[in-house]
């Protein structure tokens, strides 16, 4: 039986492991499937990790090493290649690696913090061939940053996500000519930074309302047809536009990897595909905590550390307490607000609510009722789905509520 | 007077800056949330700069990540990745070491950990 075993070693699983020993739990165990700590961070080898959790700019290596470093001065024991197979609701874990072949572990706590993979699969509903130089742009990251192989010369981007702007850029750097950066929708889900300092710095144009419709060539790619699409986002025939190309890449977007908490029997929310969890974390499974890009995606790494910092803690406190959800308040959203982290309160304390909007609002206002009773409302100039919010509920707010219903006026 | 619509780089929230100029002086900045982006609006009217990552190849064939410990001037990039890729690392290396002396203005340098 061991007090606490974390299921991933990314930044998540790593600043999670750290605040559970801060808090007084000396047995914990990270179970890592990669060759190294660090999880997707060290394939991100660009800056822009770090601000908020240390005020300076790191490329997504040196934020990594950070915690590595602090896991190693800790003596947080961890096992690398190390593959997760199975957890189950009494929490059992199957694990297994090449020295100690399938082996089961018993834990009193577990945090989930497998992160996530990219959605490839919706993406591909686009006619003609499959031919090779079709990658997804996380793939095409490793194979450029991890391995040194350049997967083609001349590139169309399909999705403008951080992912797809990013490897715009390095791709760029590396010798391609990246030609078109395709996004359906009228805006960018990347940050407007990197529209800038990826796109804009290197002339590539980003074609907005823009999708791919064809795919051509035998063996290898050839080219792409790409076309405008109307206000239903079908695409317009007549204004086909044929781009030749050796590679596309596919950056439409992140999914949490639930494989491993479906078998546990944990509640899923069907918005965010990962775990429904309440303000430490935990989700419908006692002692079964998530974070990270496990249980929603995020932009930003810091995010995620802080988030693991709360489940590290609260998972602390239950293998020494076993603390019970005594009331549940649940967090209702309007559509408008997409989705809220978390989605239930058992506990009068201060939390701060995570909360993604599903369209660009402008001069809007976030609504926090109880009933017909306000509760806060707070005003915002822009609003965007790319960019995750919060706000801070005090605990005098959240005393005595029945059920909390998070809304945007616009 | 021309007015110039930037996009702050700095961090993550990317406010959208206007910018006064005259002759290549900046006269007022708008737009900006801190005082970081006052900064950036200046420099990227009279001396653009850039933060540059890459790889470079070591000695076994494999790769490490790298970063311009400052940035460089923004014209400098492809000069900096042909000097990036004309270069192999010897191992060990350590987060922080100096892998190319002054490419461009700038130490390249290691941002991972490497062993032999
Ligand atoms: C391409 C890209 C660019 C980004 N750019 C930025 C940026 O510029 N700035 C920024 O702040 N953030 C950025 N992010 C976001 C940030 O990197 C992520 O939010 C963060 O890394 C998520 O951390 P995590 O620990 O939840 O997941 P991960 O880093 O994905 O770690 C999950 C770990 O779990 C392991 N694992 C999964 N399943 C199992 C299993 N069954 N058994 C054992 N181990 C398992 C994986 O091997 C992995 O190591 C970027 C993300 C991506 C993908
Ligand atoms: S002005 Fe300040 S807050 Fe706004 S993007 Fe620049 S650094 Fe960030």
């Amino acid at each position: 039986m061991r007090d606490l075993v974390i299921i991933g070693g990314g930044p998540a699983g790593m600043s999670a492991a750290i605040a559970a020993r801060e808090s007084g739990i000396q047995d914990i165990l990270i179970l890592e499937r990669d060759g190294q700590l660090g999880g997707i961070l060290q394939q991100c080898i660009h800056n822009g990790f770090g601000l908020h959790m240390f005020g300076e700019e790191l490329t997504g290596p040196e934020y990594a090493w950070k915690y590595e470093k602090k896991v190693n001065e800790l003596g947080i024991e961890y096992k690398l290649n190390t593959m997760v197979l199975d957890i189950t609701e009494d929490k059992v874990i199957t694990a297994t690696n090449s020295n100690d072949g399938v082996f089961q572990i018993k834990a009193k706590a577990i945090i989930l913090a497998m992160g996530c993979r990219e959605r490839s699969k919706g993406a591909l509903n686009i006619a003609g061939t499959r031919p090779a130089g079709i990658y997804s742009a996380g793939t095409a990251q490793k194979y450029v940053n991890t391995f040194g192989y350049l997967p083609g010369k001349n590139v169309v981007i399909l999705g403008s996500g951080d992912i797809g702007l990013i490897m715009a850029r390095r791709m760029t750097l590396e010798g391609s000519k990246v030609h078109a950066v395709c996004e359906i929708m009228s805006y960018s889900g990347g940050l407007a930074r990197n529209i800038e300092q990826c796109l804009n710095d290197f002339n590539i144009p980003l074609r907005l309302e823009h999708t791919v419709v064809e795919i051509h060539g035998k063996d290898r790619l050839e080219g792409v047809t790409i076309a405008k699409v109307d206000q239903n986002r079908k695409p317009i025939l007549d204004t086909r536009e044929y781009i030749p190309c050796d590679t596309l890449l596919l950056s439409v977007g992140l999914i949490p990897e639930n494989e491993l908490s479906k078998n546990a029997n944990i509640k899923l929310s069907n918005i965010t595909n990962g775990a429904v969890v309440d303000q430490d974390r935990q989700t419908s499974v006692g002692g079964i905590f998530a974070c990270g890009n496990v249980l929603h995606v995020h932009d930003l790494v810091d995010f995620v550390s802080k988030e693991a910092e709360i489940a590290g803690k609260a998972a602390a406190e239950y293998i020494k307490s076993g603390k019970k959800q005594s009331f549940v308040i649940p967090i209702k959203t309007d559509g408008k607000i997409r989705y809220t982290v978390p989605q239930i309160i058992t506990e009068a304390k201060d939390v701060t609510v995570y909360f993604r909007v599903s369209d660009v609002y402008k001069n809007a206002k976030i609504i926090i009722t109880d009933g017909d009773k306000a509760i806060l409302s707070k005003s915002k100039a822009k609003l965007a789905p790319g960019e995750m919010e919060k706000i801070m509920l005090k605990t005098e707010q959240i005393k005595n509520v029945k059920e909390l219903h998070f809304s945007l006026e616009v | 007077m021309i007015e110039r619509k930037l996009t702050c780089i700095v961090c993550p929230l990317g406010c959208e800056l206007a910018v006064t100029l005259e002759e290549n002086r900046v006269l007022e900045v708008r737009g900006n949330t801190c005082k970081r982006g006052e900064a950036y609006a200046q420099n990227e009217c009279t001396n653009p700069k850039r933060t540059v990552t890459s790889t470079v190849m070591c000695e076994d064939g494999g790769l490490v990540s790298v970063k311009t410990d400052e940035p460089i001037p923004k014209e400098k990039i492809f000069e900096c990745m042909e000097i990036i890729n004309a270069t192999t690392a010897r191992l060990p290396i350590k987060i922080g070491d100096v892998i190319i002396k002054n490419a461009c203005g700038s130490n390249i340098v290691a941002t991972q950990n490497r062993s032999k």
